[in-house]
């Protein structure tokens, strides 16, 4: 008996436990602000969004072909944005995604300790550098390089962008797809080598199956960051809205675009109200962009988690 | 029935492999391997090779730009007078404040997903919700802080404030997981013998577990501060000024950052803006990350070989 009354002695102290339970409601309060976070972002953009298809029928949103949100007549279509998006970055994907598979692979069965100990900081200086740096890169220096093989392209045009946008994008493909080809157990490599085949061959054909669920989950995290990719190209792309004929690769990847973002920067620095038509189209692209991304996103970590290949 | 097929799959693929060793002549399949292993170093190189070589480039115009009186003058229409001094301050000012924010409510999440949650469907729902946020693009971030602190709450555009405000929760989730890796690194026997002489778990956590993930925290956050500092899109879509003629006085003062300015000057046609003003602006953009780069680097090994 007397030691139950001094065990809740004990724990009525009111100072220390009134602390420790005041610590513990602050800690839960910062975890919940990630929720609080996302639930802010889908209110803002719903119902700002929802604000904007009252004057603007989603039907014309998504059907109309032409996007002049500033300049009389107005029209809303999202259409060649969408198509200007997509453009960009199946330009990116096309250089970022081959380019950090083949890295990995360097990374994780060719490059040494030493090597990779050098390369591995290196690369994570490329997605360190600001993405309006590298939209200045494209359009001043790369774009002038181009144009000597390319003596066609525009001033603002695609494949620049994409040049830049890709060679930040290259670390965040090669780190994961690396990370994943590492978890193949040697005994699966060695098991090739006793088999006689070449080192080419164990990489491509046992490392490479072995670690394609990773791989892919890399390259879709990848294009997600290309989608949302915004400083780059609205400097180095242009601001031209038009849909993108894909049978014509010059005019579309030497001519300047509008993708979604670039879109709501122009809006964003230009003088338009906060009750105009133009600011609450900005929340209906911004919804567009933010459900295309998550979308990706989970279907990415779904595929990682999912597709694992354990070993024990 | 998945486990199945696929180990069939990879079987039938070496089983191929194998056949087409075994038939092909060793010398082709040498010359095979050599190309692939050029592709692969090529394509490891390409991107550091390219970024150095415009690096140089860079460097190269800056030169005869960056002196004293650019970091020390306002923004004007003649190449010769132009600097960057508010924009500096800006820049400095709001990160100052995202690290206000941003240190404490990372470091309370991650407090509280490695040392008190079970784990249970909240855990799981939060740490993938922190994933999620960290994959959101920067520019929806921006439409946050304009559809929340602006519209919302009534601040006015463009203030240091909400750029802070804005930024903080961009690179929050980086602070998070960073911070939780750290406090993750600290061994459970430390906590035990805390705990073990009689200490609350608060107590633990002050005395043993954040002293000791001090260091892991601290390179993580201005990891992401200096990500941060290189945000542009967030920052045009809170209505922040592209170029100023005054520093900040305070929180309510409007502002321009170093990103904004550079964004405003890229597209100015004079070849002195192209080529002298704008590389300069971004050469001290670049310095400003390296040097805080350089920070996390030397607070990490300095602290890893203080253990051992």
């Amino acid at each position: 008996m007397k030691g139950k009354q001094l065990l809740n002695d004990l724990q009525k102290r009111p100072g220390r436990y009134l602390g420790e339970n005041t610590m513990k409601g602050i800690f839960v309060a910062c975890a919940l602000l990630s929720i609080i976070t996302t639930a802010g972002i889908v209110l803002v953009l719903v119902f700002d969004a929802a604000d904007f298809f009252r004057n603007v029928s989603i039907l014309e949103f998504l059907t109309r072909t032409r996007w002049s949100p500033t300049i009389k007549p107005t029209e809303f279509g999202v259409l060649p944005l969408i198509s200007g998006t997509l453009t960009f970055t199946f330009c990116t994907a096309l250089i970022a995604l081959p380019v950090g598979l083949l890295a990995a692979i360097f990374l994780s069965e060719y490059a040494g300790d030493r090597v990779r100990g050098f390369i591995k900081p290196a690369l994570e200086v490329l997605a360190g550098i600001p993405t309006v740096v590298y939209g200045y890169f494209a359009l001043v220096y790369i774009t002038p390089l181009l144009r000597k093989i390319l003596p066609g392209i525009s001033t603002f045009n695609v494949l620049s962008a994409s040049i830049v946008v890709a060679i930040m994008i290259i670390p965040t493909v090669a780190s994961i797809s690396e990370d994943a080809m590492r978890a193949v157990p040697n005994s699966l490599r060695l098991a090739g080598y006793g088999l006689g085949v070449t080192k080419f061959q164990v990489s491509t054909t046992i490392v490479l199956p072995a670690a394609l669920s990773g791989i892919i989950s890399s390259f879709i995290l990848g294009i997600s960051r290309a989608i949302g990719e915004t400083m780059a190209v609205t400097i180095a792309a242009g601001n031209l809205s038009r849909i993108v004929n894909p049978l014509k690769p010059a005019e579309a990847f030497l001519e300047p675009i509008q993708t979604m973002t670039a879109a709501m920067v122009e809006i964003g620095t230009s003088d338009v109200t906060g009750d105009s038509v133009a600011y609450k189209s900005l929340f209906a692209i911004g919804l567009t962009l933010f459900l295309l991304t998550l979308v990706l996103n989970i279907i990415s970590q779904f595929i990682k988690a999912r597709y694992r290949e354990k070993y024990e | 029935m998945i486990g199945y097929t696929r180990r069939n799959v990879r079987t039938e693929m070496t089983r191929k492999a194998v056949l087409e060793a075994a038939g092909d002549n060793i010398l082709l399949e040498k010359t095979k391997g050599h190309i692939f292993t050029g592709l692969c170093v090529a394509a490891t190189l390409f991107g550091i090779v390219s970024l150095a070589a415009l690096l140089v480039y860079v460097f190269r115009d800056a030169v005869g730009w960056l002196d004293w009186q650019f970091v020390t003058s306002t923004p004007s229409r003649f190449a010769e007078k132009a600097g960057v001094y508010p924009m500096i301050v800006g820049s400095t000012f709001v990160v100052a404040l995202v690290a206000v924010f941003s240190l404490p409510l990372g470091v309370g999440a991650a407090v509280w997903l490695e040392e008190y949650a079970r784990d249970n469907w909240m855990k799981r729902i939060i740490e993938m919700n922190i994933a999620n946020l960290a994959g959101v693009p920067s520019i929806v971030y921006g439409l946050l802080g304009l559809g929340f602190f602006v519209s919302t709450l009534g601040l006015p555009h463009g203030i240091v404030l909400v750029g802070a405000f804005t930024l903080t929760l961009r690179v929050l989730p980086i602070v998070i997981v960073s911070s939780q890796e750290a406090i993750r690194a600290v061994p459970v026997s430390h906590r035990h013998a805390s705990l073990g002489l009689g200490t609350t778990q608060w107590q633990m956590i002050r005395t043993v577990v954040l002293p000791e993930s001090i260091p892991g925290i601290m390179t993580g956050t201005i990891l992401a501060l200096a990500n941060a500092m290189g945000e542009t899109a967030p920052l045009i879509m809170i209505g922040a000024a592209t170029s100023i003629f005054t520093a900040p006085r305070g929180i309510f003062s409007s502002f321009s950052a170093l990103p904004l300015q550079i964004y405003a000057w890229s597209d100015f046609p004079k070849q002195e803006f192209q080529h002298g003003v704008t590389p300069a602006a971004i050469i001290v953009l670049l310095i400003i990350l390296l040097s805080m780069n350089g920070m996390a680097i030397y607070i990490r090994h300095r602290f890893r070989t203080k253990k051992s």
